[in-house]
């Protein structure tokens, strides 16, 4: 009992601190899920409509990307920017990162999605009449959408768990506050349980969350 | 002598070097309901889908009411047209697809009314009166909310028959639009075609129903090897096949 009052007291006293890396952690998953969805879906698009070259230098991109780990990317963005001149500082240059690997991770799920919709699709689209942009409006991407939100919503759960990798390079986020945290008042095993359930809400909330779309735009059968 | 609906004119496709349509020459007058019979590989389908440019074909004319389809001739050089043209003339026909091809993520009278409100840039109240007509033309009034995955075989292809109708065009294109139903759906679909040749529809259709080619059309075409090797009334080329080959096709499709 006693145990657990010195907890709670030192969680009431740590309590402003946790909110501000919670927020950061937030902060920094949305815009990374963002920012990377938005350049994902150029690198999807480039992937399967591209012209050869296009494709190739898009096929490059999203393979060394993904066959790079996080850390090296989020060191990479920090170190690499500053020696050409530009500075980022480490809350820019952990999210470039991050979103450049989200992005790499949606482009290949989008290209899967529309690479799998059979092409009778858009070969009755033409028959009617449509474009290509219109097809690809209201024929392929609404189909690939929902084809892709679980997937995306697992890249989306990674890229809250990477964010935990900007800590390395000094990002105030929700470990390295409990990690600060925790050099004050050596409870470390339950500050860390702390973290992981702060972690496993957000993760939870976006689950549900996808869960949510996905019944929503589920199409009767 | 009115101008014909659609010419063909030694039309030549073909993948790589294997020359699949070796000049096809077809006249077709508005009305008329012809049904291309062959074995597979004859260039049957290939010809259809050359006629809305699902195809390129690489030699020859398709001229629907007198305007060449897919391609410019300037000066002896020929050019694909753009794909916005190209667009333009794909809805002067309609084509009904062995596989239905409905969009899975619309509804019925959502399949009917997305060409209505894209190309023919109705609004959406007015799209739905034309796909209501429509769907209940075909038998499917009922029908009009559900989902293609919510559909038997044979409703889905009457939607994607609808589908095509209710863009008013000039032709309609039936690609072995039967090859993938239950048998006792079969019925069913054929009725609805069957219907609107009553009508007059002009309609082109590739088919291995013979039964059904030999009641419903004013002139078959037999093709065989890239080449129309016969064609004419259905009763006389049926009952006395002028070539040895459509007499052979005939007896394996077991046509009594």
């Amino acid at each position: 009992m006693n145990d657990l009052m010195l907890f709670l007291n030192e969680v009431w006293i740590a309590r402003l601190a946790l909110l501000r890396g919670l927020g950061v952690t937030v902060s920094i998953s949305l815009l990374a899920i963002l920012a990377g969805s938005l350049l994902g879906v150029g690198v999807g698009l480039g992937l399967v409509y591209g012209n050869r070259l296009l494709r190739l230098v898009f096929r490059g991109y999203t393979d060394i990307i993904r066959g790079t780990p996080v850390l090296v990317l989020v060191l990479a963005s920090y170190y690499i920017f500053s020696t050409v001149g530009l500075d980022l500082g480490p809350f820019q240059a952990g999210v470039l990162a991050l979103a450049v690997f989200c992005s790499s991770h949606v482009g290949e799920i989008l290209r899967g999605a529309l690479q799998a919709i059979p092409i009778g699709q858009t070969e009755a689209a033409k028959a009617i009449g449509l474009t290509f942009g219109q097809t690809f409006g209201s024929v392929l991407w609404p189909q690939a959408l929902r084809q892709i939100l679980p997937t995306w919503v697992n890249t989306a759960a990674e890229m809250v768990k990477a964010s935990t990798l900007l800590s390395v390079i000094g990002v105030a986020e929700l470990l390295l506050r409990t990690q600060e945290i925790i050099s004050r008042n050596f409870l470390s095993l339950q500050f860390y349980f702390l973290a992981g359930f702060l972690y496993f809400l957000i993760n939870y909330g976006i689950e549900r969350l996808g869960k949510y779309v996905e019944r929503k735009t589920a199409v009767p059968s | 002598m009115t101008k014909p609906l659609l010419e063909m004119q030694g039309l030549r496709k073909q993948y790589g070097t294997v020359e699949v349509l070796k000049g096809v020459d077809c006249t077709m007058r508005q009305g008329e309901v012809i049904s291309i019979i062959g074995s597979s590989g004859s260039g049957k389908t290939t010809m259809l889908r050359c006629i809305n440019m699902l195809e390129e074909f690489q030699g020859g004319r398709i001229l629907i009411d007198g305007e060449a389809i897919g391609y410019d001739e300037i000066a002896g050089v020929r050019r694909r047209k753009s794909e916005k043209e190209i667009a333009r003339q794909r809805a002067l026909t309609g084509m009904a697809f062995q596989q239905f091809n409905l969009f899975p993520h619309l509804s019925a009278a959502q399949n009917v009314m997305l060409g209505l409100i894209k190309v023919k840039k109705m609004s959406r109240d007015e799209a739905r009166v034309v796909a209501e007509q429509w769907l209940g033309r075909v038998g499917l009034s009922a029908r009009a909310d559900h989902y293609p995955g919510q559909l038997s075989g044979g409703q889905q292809q009457r939607v994607a028959i609808a589908r095509a109708i209710a863009m008013n065009p000039r032709l309609m294109l039936f690609d072995e639009v039967t090859s993938a139903l239950d048998p006792e759906l079969v019925g069913e679909v054929l009725q609805v075609i069957k219907g609107l040749a009553a009508e007059g529809m002009s309609m082109l259709l590739v088919t291995h129903e013979m039964r059904f080619a030999y009641e419903v059309s004013s002139r078959v075409i037999f093709m065989n090897q890239g080449v129309i090797v016969e064609q004419g009334d259905p009763k006389e080329m049926f009952l006395r096949p002028g070539t040895e080959r459509l007499a052979e096709f005939l007896k394996s499709s077991s046509f009594q």
